[in-house]
């Protein structure tokens, strides 16, 4: 059983990644990964199947930090950390939309808004480095990657089935998978 | 139909659906079609002044929207029934993907090609929504500076988050500041 102590420390981290979401959930995924490797030990691959497998699910996909939590800290571990990936922001942009009458027309205010969208997709390139690094680093996986993302740019196919069909064709072709098997010299 | 008769349970059914079918994402075009469209709970301004406001603040767009318009309804017990009718269907079911995907993994070498598989294409998903939301910004001169050196900072330099947006946050207020040519 994790440790009351484990779990306020979660909650800690996950509220501090909230309030830097800065640009949406996919920003906030490399800095997400550095923590987990850094004091929950969850390697970069295990980080980049976990976000795969949130592709799977419908809602946002950062609902996988519910399998970050679980594996960390078991059922408890899951809760604590999404509604501590949740609440912090949430309750900012409750507040934010109290006030946005008074400095929605502000010229500040677009130019946060202006300036934070290139730091955000620096954030995702970063995000996209961070899964790359673990996850594509053979021929084939590189391969399903680039094919992936022609898919997905030049076909209205649902994403969710696109990563389907990933897995399935991972299933055959990856090593360990049915392909490997089959001609593995017995 | 005045805003404020929209029942608490109106509010955690339609989210919820949402929340339940919206594989694949794309669940601001829902939020649109439902509340513009469908309800006509909110205009299309109102809708795009609540998306630009769920798109500054900090945390996911999707439960940012459910915050303020739930707020809108019914105040701040409609903002936490519409916020937590949008993840719940989600957050159960990717539990439960994340145990039954644990415990394949355990048991069938087969699953680890599988999930191999799964990252890879997540690599190719994730490029593509960078690609698509930050196209304008890819394209233009100071925005792709801004992107590259935050890019360095967070993947090469290797600070923390907070140090990076406390640095790059005012760089790039200042270049976009009130009278300046991109903030005219």
């Amino acid at each position: 059983m994790p440790s009351a102590h484990s779990l306020v420390q979660l909650a800690i981290d996950f509220g501090l990644l909230s309030i830097q979401a800065v640009g949406g959930g996919a920003a906030v995924i490399p800095a997400m990964q550095h923590v987990v490797e850094g004091t929950y030990h969850i390697t970069p691959d295990e980080f980049s199947q976990i976000y795969g497998i949130g592709n799977l699910a419908p809602g946002p996909n950062m609902l996988m930090v519910v399998i970050l939590g679980n594996r960390i800290a078991g059922l408890g571990g899951g809760i604590v950390v999404l509604l501590a990936f949740l609440i912090p922001s949430s309750l900012m942009c409750f507040v934010a939309g109290r006030l946005w009458d008074r400095i929605g027309d502000s010229p500040w205010r677009r130019a946060v808004q202006y300036g934070f969208a290139p730091i955000a997709i620096g954030l995702m390139a970063s995000g996209v480095y961070a899964l790359a690094k673990s996850s594509t680093t053979t021929l084939l996986t590189g391969i399903i990657a680039v094919a992936m993302l022609g898919m997905i740019l030049r076909t209205k196919i649902n994403p969710t089935l696109l990563i389907l069909a990933c897995g399935l064709v991972g299933a055959f072709i990856l090593p360990n998978g049915v392909l490997s098997k089959v001609l593995a010299p017995h | 139909m005045p805003a404020r008769q929209v029942s608490l349970a109106t509010i955690f059914q339609k989210f919820a659906t949402i929340g339940a079918v919206s594989f694949g994402g794309g669940i601001v075009a829902y939020l649109q079609r439902l509340l513009v469209d469908d309800t006509k709970w909110l205009t299309d301004d109102e809708f795009l002044t609540k998306l630009e406001i769920a798109q500054t603040m900090p945390g996911l767009n999707a439960v940012n929207m459910c915050i303020l318009v739930g707020d809108e309804l019914r105040g701040p017990i409609g903002a936490f029934v519409g916020a937590t009718a949008m993840v719940l269907p989600g957050a159960i079911f990717v539990g439960v993907m994340g145990i039954l995907a644990a415990q394949a993994h355990a048991a069938y070498p087969v699953a680890h090609a599988a999930l191999a598989g799964i990252s890879a294409g997540a690599v190719g998903l994730l490029s593509a929504i960078t690609w698509h939301t930050g196209k304008k910004q890819f394209l233009k001169p100071l925005d792709l500076a801004l992107l590259l050196m935050t890019f360095v900072l967070m993947s090469i330099v290797k600070w923390p988050l907070w140090v990076i947006l406390l640095v790059m946050g005012p760089i790039a207020i200042l270049a976009y500041r009130p009278g300046s040519k991109g903030n005219a």
